[in-house]
C-alpha cells in the first residue's frame, strides 16, 4: 500500500498534480456559496433557552434593537437654543433611518401636564417654539427630572444626550441592513458634524453591535490573513533556506485553504466573526507538515543523497509522524463540537478538515511538486551543536530542573483559580474599536449599554390596570432603582403615577397609583390616544394588556453580575407572593449564560478529549507506559498557560473556553516526536534515559523548535485583532505552544531520567 | 467601436417598444394623472353621499407575532355631515374596564379633526391632541386617521395604473397626506373601477417605506345603494401584527341628529 502510493507519487508526479489540481476546482467552486453573518445571533443555537425567551418577547412587544446617536458639547451642556434645535433636527432626520419604527430623544419625548380639564400630551420641545430663556430653563428642568428621560437619553448634568432610534430586523441574517443602517447614520451625524465642531457624536446600541461584530471580522480577513501569509514566508525562507520548498510550500497551503473553505461552501457553511480565521489557523498547521517533510529532505540532500531519494527518505521517516499529529490535532479541533456556540463548532470542524487536508497533500501534492521542481539546497552548515550542548547542560542539571519546574507548575496551577468565566459582548471589543471607545464614553458619562428587559405578566386580560398590579410593578421598579448595577429603569408604573398627578391639575400630591382599575384603565386609554405616530405604548404593553415590560439599563458587568443580578431580581419576586409572572430576557444575558454553560461543557469534553489522544498515542508509540507519561506534557502546558492567564487578565470568554481542548492537540505533536525518539533509542538502540535524553534532542530538537516558532507566531498573528474572542485566543493559544516546547525541552527530560531509568536496569540486566 | 454600434442597433427596436407601452394608455385616458386621481376621488365621494347617519356593532381582534390574540367590541354611530367631514361617536364595551368611555370626533375637510374622550370612572369630557391622530387605536394596527372618514381635501392624488385586486378591475390612486401631522408619506389606493369602493389600500411610512395594507372583504349593499365592509384586515409588514375590524350589524337612517354627537351630552351616550 505504502508502496503503491510512493510509486504512484514519486514517479508521476504529473498526475498527481492533476489530480490534485482537479481537486482544488472542484471543491474551491463551493466557496461560492459561503456568505458572512455578522450578527451577534450566531453565537446561539436556535433552541437556546435565552434566546428563545429574548425573541418572544420581542414577538410580544415590539422588537427594540437600537442604534443611538449621542450628543456631547466639548464644553457646556445641550440646553441651548442651537443644540436643542439640532437635537431637534437629528430627531426628525432619524425616522428616515431604514427599517427604524421609532426614535425617542429629550426634544420629542411626550410630556403630559394638565390643562384646565384637558391632559395635554405633546413633544417636550415643539418644533414652533421660541426658545426664549425661561422656555429653555422649563426643558432643562422636565428632561432632568423626569425618569424616563434622566440617565437614559439624558445625563443628569445636561452635558451628553442620546437618541435612540428603534429598528425592525429581520429574524435571520441582518448583516446588510445592519450595514445600511449603520452608514445611514454614521452619513448623518457627519452631515451636521461639519457644522458643529463643538460636539463629538458618538454611535452605539445593538445594531452598532453587530455591524462591529462584521465589520472587525472583516478588518480581520483582511489584514491578519496576509499578514499571516508574510510571517510565513519570511520563516520559510530562512528556516528551509530554498525557494522551491517554499513556493512548495506556499502552493500547498494555499490549496488546503481554498479547498477547505470550498468544501465548507459546499456543506452549506456560513462564515462568521469566529470562522473568519480559520484560514490563518489552517495556513499555522499546514506549514508544520510541510516544514517536517521539507526539512528532512534537506537534511538527506546534504547527505549526498539524489533528489528521489531525499524525498523517499523524507516522506518514509515522516509518513507516520504527520498521520499521528495531524490526526490528534483534528481531534483536539473536534472537541469543539462539544461547545455550545454553533460557530465555535464550526471553527472547530473546518479547522479538523482542513488538518486533514493539508496533511494529505502534504503527503501526495507536495512530494509531487517538489520531484518537479528545481530544488537548490545552501550548503550543509556545520552543526554547532547548540542542541547537543543544550542536551547535555540538561541531563547534568536534570535534578534542580526537576525542583524548579514542579515548583513553577504548582505556582501557576495555583493561579487558575484567579479565572473567571466573563462574557460580555462589549468587551469583545478591543478599546482601539470605535465602538468600544462610545460604550466607554457613555458608560463614563450617561450609562451602560447592557439592558436586561423584564416582562412582568397577570393571567387576567387588562390586569395590567390593577391598582394591585401596578403597586407590585411600582415596588419592583424601585428595588431595581435601588440596585447599584442599574443605571436606569423604564417603567409604566411611573407613566400611570404621572397621568394620575396631571388628572389631578398637576398636584404633585397625587403623583401616586390610581385607585381604581376602571381609572388607570380609562387614564392609559386617553394617554394612548393622545400619543402621536411611532411612540405609541406597544413596545411596553402587550395585546390584551396582560403584560408589560420593564428596561433596565445596567453598568457594563462581568457575565457573573448579571446573572446574579438576574437571580437576584427573580428572587426578591418571588418574595412578594403575587400571581404574577416574571420573565428576564436580553442579548446580554443571552452572551452571559452561553458563557457559563460554554464553559461547563467545554470542562466535561477534555477528559474525553485526552483519553482519545492518549490512547492515539499509546498505539503510536506503542507503549502504554509511554502513552502514560505522556499524559504530563500534555496536561501541564495549558494548566500554566491558564496560570499566568490568570494573573496577567483572569477573565475567560467564550474564545478561551475551548484553548485548552485546542491546544492539547496541537501540543502532543512535539510529545509524539520527542518521545518516540527517546523511545526508539532506549528499545532498539537500548540506550539508557540520559542518552536517550541526548538522541532524541538531537534529532528532533531543531525540527520541535522551528515547528513551535511557527505555530506560535501563527497564533501571535491572530492576538492582533481587534476582536477579543480572537485575539486572546490567539496568545493564549501560542502561549501555551511556547510553554509546551519549554516542557518538552527541561520538564520532561528531567522527569524521564528520574523515574524511566529503574526499566534500563532490568532491561540491562536481562 | 464595432461592438458598440452593434449595441446601438439592438437597441432600437427595444426602445420603440417601450415606447409604445409607455404611451398606449396615456393615450387611451389623455388625462394628466393628478386630474384623473382626483377625478376618481371625487366619483369614490359622490358615491358614497346622502346616507344620513348609522349605527354599527363593531369588534376589533387583535393579533400579535407571537399568535396571541385580544379582542374589543364597540358601538360606532356616525352621522352624515354636508360639505364636511362626518361626526363619529364610538361607545367601548370591551375589555370591562373601559366600558362606557365614549370617543366623539368631528373629522373636517380643511381644518384638523377635533376629538373628544369621555371617561366614566372620572365623569370627565378630556380633549384630544389633533396633531396626535396618528398613534394607534386602542392598541391595534389602525391608527385614527385610518378609521376617519374620507374627504377629497385630506389628500393630492396621482392616478398609477389599472390593476385587478380581489377579481375586481380596480384604478390605482397614489394619495399624498395634506395633513403635515399625518403618520405618512403617501397611501396607494385600489379602487374598484365599477362602484368605486376602495379594496386594498397601502399605508407607507415616514421614510416611504411600506408600513401596513388594508384589505377590504365581504362588502355588503345598504339601501340598495350604499357599500360597507363587514371585514377589514389591518396588516402591519413591519411587526408582523394584525387587526380585524368586523362589524356584526349595521343600520343606516336611524334618525340620529347632532345633538347625538355633543360634546355636553357625551356623559349621556350609550
Amino acid at each position: 500500500m505504502k508502496k503503491i502510493w510512493l510509486d504512484i507519487v514519486l514517479n508521476r508526479p504529473w498526475f498527481i498534480l492533476f489530480i490534485s489540481v482537479l481537486f482544488t476546482f472542484l471543491a474551491g467552486y463551493g466557496s461560492s456559496q459561503l456568505y458572512f453573518r455578522g450578527d451577534y445571533k450566531v453565537f446561539f443555537e436556535d433552541d437556546y433557552p435565552q434566546r428563545i425567551e429574548y425573541e418572544d418577547m420581542q414577538r410580544i412587544f415590539n422588537k427594540n434593537e437600537n442604534i443611538t446617536i449621542a450628543i456631547a458639547p466639548k464644553e457646556g451642556d445641550v440646553f441651548t437654543p442651537a443644540r436643542l434645535k439640532l437635537i431637534q433636527d437629528l430627531t426628525e432626520a432619524s425616522w428616515q433611518t431604514p427599517y427604524s419604527s421609532r426614535v425617542d430623544s429629550i426634544t420629542n419625548f411626550q410630556h403630559t401636564e394638565a390643562d384646565g380639564d384637558d391632559l395635554i400630551v405633546e413633544d417636550l420641545f415643539l418644533e414652533d417654539v421660541e426658545l426664549t430663556p425661561q422656555k429653555i430653563e422649563q426643558i432643562r428642568n422636565i428632561a432632568t427630572t423626569e425618569p424616563n428621560l434622566l440617565g437614559r437619553l439624558i445625563s443628569g448634568d445636561g452635558r451628553v444626550s442620546i437618541i435612540n432610534i428603534t429598528v425592525n430586523l429581520p429574524d435571520d441574517d441582518k448583516t446588510e441592513q445592519v450595514y445600511e443602517i449603520t452608514e445611514f447614520v454614521r452619513n448623518l451625524t457627519a452631515s451636521v458634524q461639519q457644522n458643529n465642531p463643538d460636539i463629538q457624536f458618538f454611535h452605539s446600541g445593538i445594531v452598532l453591535m453587530n455591524y462591529s461584530f462584521a465589520a472587525e471580522a472583516q478588518k480581520d480577513s483582511q489584514t491578519l490573513v496576509p499578514l499571516m501569509g508574510l510571517v510565513i514566508l519570511i520563516m520559510l525562507l530562512i528556516l528551509l533556506r530554498s525557494i522551491g520548498g517554499t513556493i512548495a510550500t506556499l502552493i500547498v497551503i494555499v490549496v488546503s485553504i481554498v479547498s477547505t473553505m470550498g468544501i465548507s461552501g459546499w456543506m452549506g457553511y456560513f462564515m462568521s466573526t469566529a470562522t473568519v480565521n480559520v484560514p490563518t489557523i489552517i495556513m499555522t498547521l499546514a506549514v508544520a507538515d510541510c516544514v517536517h517533510v521539507i526539512a528532512t529532505m534537506n537534511f538527506a540532500l546534504r547527505q549526498g543523497k539524489s533528489k528521489r531519494e531525499s524525498i523517499l527518505y523524507s516522506m518514509q521517516l515522516n509518513l507516520m509522524p504527520i498521520w499521528i499529529t495531524s490526526i490528534t490535532t483534528a481531534i483536539g479541533f473536534m472537541t469543539l463540537n462539544f461547545s455550545d456556540v454553533p460557530v465555535i463548532r464550526d471553527l472547530g470542524n473546518l479547522t479538523a478538515l482542513g488538518v486533514m487536508i493539508a496533511c494529505i497533500l502534504s503527503m501526495t501534492m507536495l512530494p509531487a511538486l517538489l520531484i518537479l521542481m528545481p530544488i537548490k539546497t545552501a550548503k550543509a552548515r556545520q552543526t554547532n551543536g547548540t542542541m547537543e550542548k543544550f542536551a547535555q547542560w540538561v541531563i547534568r542539571k536534570h535534578k534542580p530542573l526537576l525542583v524548579v519546574n514542579i515548583f513553577i507548575i504548582a505556582l501557576c496551577s495555583g493561579f487558575i483559580v484567579l479565572n473567571q468565566v466573563n462574557d460580555e459582548a462589549t468587551k469583545y471589543f478591543a478599546k482601539t474599536t470605535e465602538f468600544r471607545q462610545a460604550v466607554d464614553f457613555l458608560q463614563e458619562n450617561i450609562s451602560g449599554m447592557s439592558t436586561v428587559d423584564f416582562a412582568m405578566t397577570t393571567p387576567v386580560p387588562g390586569g395590567i390596570n390593577d391598582p394591585q398590579f401596578i403597586k407590585t410593578l411600582e415596588s419592583f421598579s424601585s428595588w431595581l432603582r435601588e440596585q447599584p448595577e442599574v443605571d436606569h429603569v423604564a417603567t409604566l408604573s411611573d407613566t400611570f403615577k404621572r397621568l394620575n398627578m396631571n388628572m389631578h391639575a398637576d398636584n404633585p400630591d397625587h403623583y401616586t397609583i390610581p385607585q381604581e382599575r376602571e381609572l388607570a384603565a380609562q387614564y392609559l386609554l386617553l394617554y394612548e390616544m393622545s400619543l402621536p405616530y411611532g411612540l405609541d405604548l406597544n413596545n411596553q404593553l402587550n395585546i390584551d394588556k396582560s403584560s408589560t415590560k420593564i428596561v433596565v439599563t445596567l453598568k457594563n458587568l462581568g457575565s457573573n453580575e448579571f446573572i446574579a443580578f438576574e437571580y437576584r431580581a427573580k428572587q426578591w419576586f418571588e418574595k412578594q407572593k403575587t400571581s404574577y409572572m416574571l420573565t428576564a430576557a436580553s442579548p446580554s444575558l443571552m452572551f452571559a449564560h452561553v458563557g457559563q454553560t460554554n464553559m461547563q461543557s467545554m470542562l466535561k469534553s477534555l477528559p474525553l478529549a485526552l483519553i482519545l489522544i492518549s490512547g492515539l498515542l499509546v498505539f503510536a508509540l506503542k507503549s502504554l507506559r509511554m502513552g502514560l507519561i505522556s499524559l504530563i506534557p500534555n496536561i501541564v502546558p495549558a494548566t500554566i498557560g491558564f496560570g499566568v492567564w490568570g494573573l496577567i487578565s483572569g477573565e475567560i470568554n467564550l474564545g478561551l473556553a475551548v484553548v485548552a481542548g485546542m491546544s492539547l492537540g496541537i501540543i502532543v505533536d512535539d510529545t509524539v516526536h520527542f518521545l518516540s525518539k527517546y523511545k526508539h533509542a532506549r528499545d532498539e538502540e537500548g540506550l539508557c534515559a540520559e542518552e536517550a535524553v541526548h538522541y532524541a534532542f538531537s534529532s528532533v530538537g531543531r525540527a520541535l523548535w522551528i515547528t513551535t516558532l511557527v505555530l506560535s507566531s501563527g497564533f501571535i498573528v491572530l492576538a492582533m485583532s481587534a476582536f477579543r474572542l480572537n485575539s486572546d485566543m490567539g496568545l493564549l493559544t501560542g502561549m501555551i505552544l511556547v510553554i509546551a516546547l519549554l516542557i518538552d525541552f527541561l520538564f520532561l527530560p528531567a522527569f524521564l531520567i528520574i523515574f524511566d531509568n529503574k526499566k534500563v536496569a532490568t532491561h540491562a540486566a536481562i | 467601436m464595432q461592438r458598440f454600434k452593434l449595441n446601438n442597433l439592438k437597441r432600437i427596436p427595444l426602445f420603440a417598444f417601450f415606447c409604445c407601452t409607455l404611451l398606449t394608455p396615456a393615450i387611451a385616458s389623455a388625462m394628466d394623472p393628478a386630474d384623473k386621481g382626483k377625478s376618481i376621488a371625487i366619483e369614490r365621494k359622490n358615491r358614497d353621499q346622502g346616507w344620513g347617519d348609522s349605527i354599527a356593532e363593531m369588534s376589533m381582534i387583535l393579533h400579535n407575532a407571537q399568535g396571541q390574540q385580544s379582542k374589543r367590541l364597540m358601538q360606532l354611530k356616525t352621522l352624515e355631515v354636508k360639505d364636511d367631514g362626518d361626526k363619529g361617536l364610538t361607545i367601548f364595551d370591551q375589555p370591562r374596564d373601559v366600558k362606557g368611555t365614549a370617543f366623539l370626533n368631528f373629522s373636517h375637510a380643511m381644518r384638523p379633526d377635533e376629538q373628544w374622550l369621555y371617561l366614566p370612572a372620572l365623569k370627565r369630557v378630556k380633549r384630544i391632541s389633533s396633531r396626535n391622530k396618528s398613534g394607534p387605536f386602542m392598541g391595534s394596527e389602525f391608527a385614527y386617521e385610518d378609521l376617519s372618514s374620507f374627504e377629497i381635501e385630506k389628500y393630492t392624488y396621482q392616478y398609477l395604473k389599472d390593476e385587478v385586486v380581489n377579481g375586481q378591475a380596480c384604478f390605482v390612486v397614489e394619495q399624498k397626506p395634506t395633513d403635515k401631522y399625518s403618520g405618512y408619506t403617501r397611501l396607494v389606493a385600489w379602487v374598484d373601477q365599477k362602484e368605486y369602493r376602495p379594496q386594498k389600500i397601502e399605508y407607507y411610512d415616514r421614510k416611504g417605506a411600506l408600513l401596513k395594507t388594508l384589505t377590504f372583504q365581504k362588502y355588503q349593499q345598504y339601501l340598495d345603494q350604499y357599500w360597507r365592509a363587514d371585514l377589514l384586515l389591518m396588516q402591519n409588514h413591519i411587526t408582523k401584527k394584525r387587526t380585524e375590524l368586523i362589524t356584526h350589524s349595521l343600520k343606516f337612517k336611524t334618525g340620529l341628529s347632532e345633538k347625538d354627537f355633543n360634546k355636553a351630552t357625551l356623559k349621556r351616550a350609550r
